[in-house]
């Protein structure tokens, strides 16, 4: 379970990222959380993994206030949330077998992973993981040889090999065309319901967010503006979550061409 | 100099070459008086006049009767001291490379997030460059006596200083994404950088210790010549005791090995990149 | 869950053949080397001793008296290093359009032009201020040589790159409104070169200015004649005094350098 509660984050150059927010996340929830870019998505989900930290009111994971993690609790803190980017971070010259198995690095000595001594099950689990989102084949491709919606499926079995509680995925299609999106969401929200991982998103797009979340939470100016289950969003609600009417570029479309998902 | 030459007309020349502007040709005649009035005066306070290259060319004639015929008595002992100094550089390129690693790090603004650190490691690796080679080897032979070991620290050192910025460079310039998805995962320092960062620089990084090699092995041959051991020391020898024939036998050796070198560490640089 | 292991990378035999001749063959130097170098340690350790606290001390503690002496000396240098680098910028041009392939469009006198700068590359300046040292005798001159030889390699193989990368289209389009060859090179090909050159030439004269400090050190003049005496005299406090002004001055040089280059490309 993660609880916000009061929090807020001002940046050094005195941008405010996060306003009094107060959140609940209940175990195995997809949450999407949408908002104009700028809007404090990111800081948001940032704040879970503590890429950034906040500087007032209390951030619970597992009831354990982790703004007073030092370095020992931090990386165990990020060892159970997996994160997913816009850009894959992967790295580009490695091969994919070696860019999963970096997932694994939260729960391996420093000793073993830099002569890259991983254990039998580790290698086991990397690879089905790779199988999980139907990459196996691609398994010593380098990086950088695959396309977009491939290196990002690369990561999320990345994320899958460390086997988190919780997944925060930033922007992970913004990058990505509306075929290969849907295939990443599906990806995400099937390994959601699977293993019952915690997921939370951040998307600008309205009909993507409509499609795969339970709940919605809606950001402006550091801000909850929203939050409910999909079930209660409306149009009206977006307009309001966006401060404007909604444009076609607020929608990513071909939802029903998802006919590529074994590409 | 500096201010004459940063009007940015400078910079609108090179996309429209075929025009060129008063502004310009004035820049360039300008530019033109400036390096001739430092020629001049240059040419003054070295002693050397144009009549003296003239003279000189014309004996250049005489360098032959001088330097041959050679003496190939010389070339057993000089290639002792080639295998020496092959080895001085080895060991000198072996220990740079593997000390460079933390200190390039600590040089790199994206890794070593501590100002004072950071800075202190780059101040004093680019005081170490500014030092010649020679100067390093005649502090360390000073200090450990003449032989290979002086001059094995004082290639180690002055490799080093070149590595370190050339490699911190490169760390500068890596994708810290993959480092910031790596640390998002639990990893620690370490293991962000075996995984995040060593993949990134690997090329550059064998690369470069090539070029240090081929670098120590020039190097190793000059810093002989102050006693530091190696085909230099005999080279030194021979020029003090004017047996030119011999200085010319060793000349001839180091130029085929440096260029042996250079042609093998290109082609294996080649493959790597 | 049933425990699958990922397939093995496929190599193939030649890959692994190669990676094990690599293998061997690296440590098979490493073991020549270590094996055959010959350390005198109880020598150096008796040396080290008995002049560590002799040297350093000294060496951190310059001889001002000499400063006057040696700034000059160092300005020397730096006229040495000047002439050198100009006369070598001068001389790399010739060589560095013979070693472009677009610009004599022929294989051969290219190879030929790459040979001669490599071949010229290969040689330490101290080398050739020892070879210059016994052809025109002891002085500044000779360093003069040096300099100007030895940077004319790098120079005219940096040129040689520079020309192979100009835009052709200008001299297509020159040669197409019928300009001669004359013409083609000073409106088509110099002008854009011109600020490269310049940038390279001024980086190869700092590099020149370091590498001049130790020609004196063979009688080719500058600074490195007073290291040759301050090193047979065991002077620490003189070679620390050198030693200061070569940073000083080499660091402003570096520095001054960097920022024209960044005003001129």
């Amino acid at each position: 379970m993660i609880e916000f509660k009061d929090l807020s984050l001002v940046y050094p150059n005195g941008h405010q990222g996060l306003k009094d927010v107060n959140v609940k996340i209940n175990d195995g929830e997809f949450v999407v959380i949408v908002g104009l870019s700028g809007a404090g998505k990111s800081t948001f989900i940032r704040s879970i993994n503590r890429l950034v930290t906040p500087t007032e009111g209390e951030l619970k994971v597992d009831d354990d206030n982790i703004l007073d993690y030092k370095s020992r609790g931090l990386r165990d803190l990020r060892t159970k949330v997996g994160m997913i980017f816009q850009s894959y971070n992967l790295v580009k010259r490695n091969n994919v077998f070696k860019n999963v198995l970096a997932g694994r690095l939260g729960h391996t000595g420093t000793f073993r992973s830099v002569f890259n001594l991983f254990s039998q099950d580790d290698k086991a689990l990397a690879y089905e993981s790779l199988q999980r989102v139907n990459i196996d084949d691609k398994i010593y491709s380098r990086a950088d040889q695959l396309s977009g919606g491939q290196q990002q499926r690369v990561s999320i079995a990345r994320v899958l090999t460390q086997k988190p509680k919780y997944i925060l995925a930033d922007e992970p299609v913004a990058s990505l065309d509306p075929p290969t999106s849907h295939q990443v969401m599906t990806y995400l929200r099937k390994i959601n319901k699977e293993d019952g991982i915690t997921t939370i998103v951040n998307l600008h797009f309205i009909d993507m967010a409509m499609e795969y979340a339970d709940r919605i939470i809606g950001m402006r100016s550091g801000e909850v503006v929203f939050d409910g289950p999909v079930s209660e969003v409306t149009e009206e609600t977006f307009e309001e979550i966006y401060g404007r009417s909604i444009r076609e570029d607020d929608l990513r479309g071909g939802a029903e061409e998802d006919g590529e998902q074994n590409e | 100099m500096a201010n004459k030459m940063n009007k940015p007309t400078m910079n609108e020349d090179k996309y429209a070459p075929l025009l060129s502007p008063w502004r310009v040709k004035a820049k360039i005649s300008l530019i033109f008086f400036v390096i001739l009035f430092f020629l001049i005066y240059s040419s003054e306070q070295t002693g050397v006049n144009f009549a003296d290259l003239i003279w000189g060319l014309s004996n250049m004639g005489q360098i032959f009767d001088k330097l041959f015929p050679l003496n190939f008595d010389v070339l057993g002992p000089a290639f002792d001291r080639l295998f020496e100094t092959l080895h001085m550089a080895i060991i000198a390129s072996t220990f740079s490379t593997l000390i460079v690693i933390p200190v390039s790090l600590l040089a790199a603004h994206n890794i070593t997030s501590n100002w004072l650190v950071y800075n202190t490691t780059r101040l004093t690796m680019n005081v170490l460059r500014t030092i010649p080679d020679v100067v390093l080897a005649v502090i360390f032979v000073g200090i450990f006596g003449t032989g290979v070991f002086g001059g094995i620290v004082a290639l180690f050192i002055f490799s080093l200083g070149i590595l370190a910025k050339l490699i911190s460079e490169t760390i500068e310039s890596i994708d810290m994404q993959p480092v910031e998805a790596m640390r998002a995962s639990g990893a620690n320092t370490i293991q962000a950088i075996a995984y995040g960062v060593a993949p990134q620089i690997m090329p550059q990084f064998t690369s470069f210790s090539l070029y240090v090699f081929e670098i120590n092995v020039r190097a190793s041959v000059v810093i002989g010549l102050v006693g530091a051991g190696g085909i230099g020391q005999l080279l030194m020898n021979q020029f003090s005791f004017n047996n030119y024939g011999a200085v010319m036998t060793i000349i001839i050796v180091i130029f085929a090995v440096v260029i042996l070198i250079e042609y093998i560490s290109g082609k294996i640089r080649e493959a790597i990149l | 869950m049933s425990q699958q292991l990922p397939p093995k990378k496929p190599r193939t035999p030649k890959q692994i053949a190669r990676n094990i001749a690599i293998a061997l063959a690296v440590l098979a130097l490493y073991i020549w080397t270590f094996v055959s170098i010959n350390i005198d340690w109880g020598r150096v350790l008796d040396r080290f001793t008995s002049n560590y606290d002799v040297v350093l001390p000294q060496l951190f503690s310059p001889n001002w008296a000499r400063a006057g002496e040696v700034v000059e000396m160092m300005i020397e240098t730096i006229f040495i290093a000047y002439a050198g680098s100009l006369a070598a910028a001068i001389l790399a041009v010739p060589l560095g359009f013979l070693a472009a392939i677009n610009m004599t469009n022929n294989r051969f006198l290219t190879t030929f032009g790459k040979w001669i700068l490599s071949g010229v590359r290969a040689f330490p300046e101290i080398i050739l201020a020892i070879l210059f040292v016994v052809a025109v005798g002891p002085t500044p001159f000779a360093g003069i040589l040096a300099i100007a030889i030895g940077s004319t390699g790098m120079l005219g193989k940096l040129y040689a790159e520079v020309l192979e990368s100009i835009d052709m289209n200008v001299v297509e389009a020159m040669q197409a409104n019928g300009a001669n060859k004359i013409q083609i090179m000073f409106h088509g090909i110099i002008p854009q070169v011109i600020p490269e050159f310049l940038s390279y030439a001024i980086y190869r004269f700092e590099i020149d200015v370091r590498a001049s400090t130790i020609l004196g050190y063979v009688g080719a003049g500058g600074i490195g004649t007073m290291i040759f005496f301050a090193y047979s005299n065991r002077n620490w406090n003189d070679m620390g005094m050198i030693l200061l002004v070569i940073i000083i001055v080499v660091t402003i040089i570096d520095y001054a350098s960097t920022y024209i280059r960044k005003k001129i490309v």
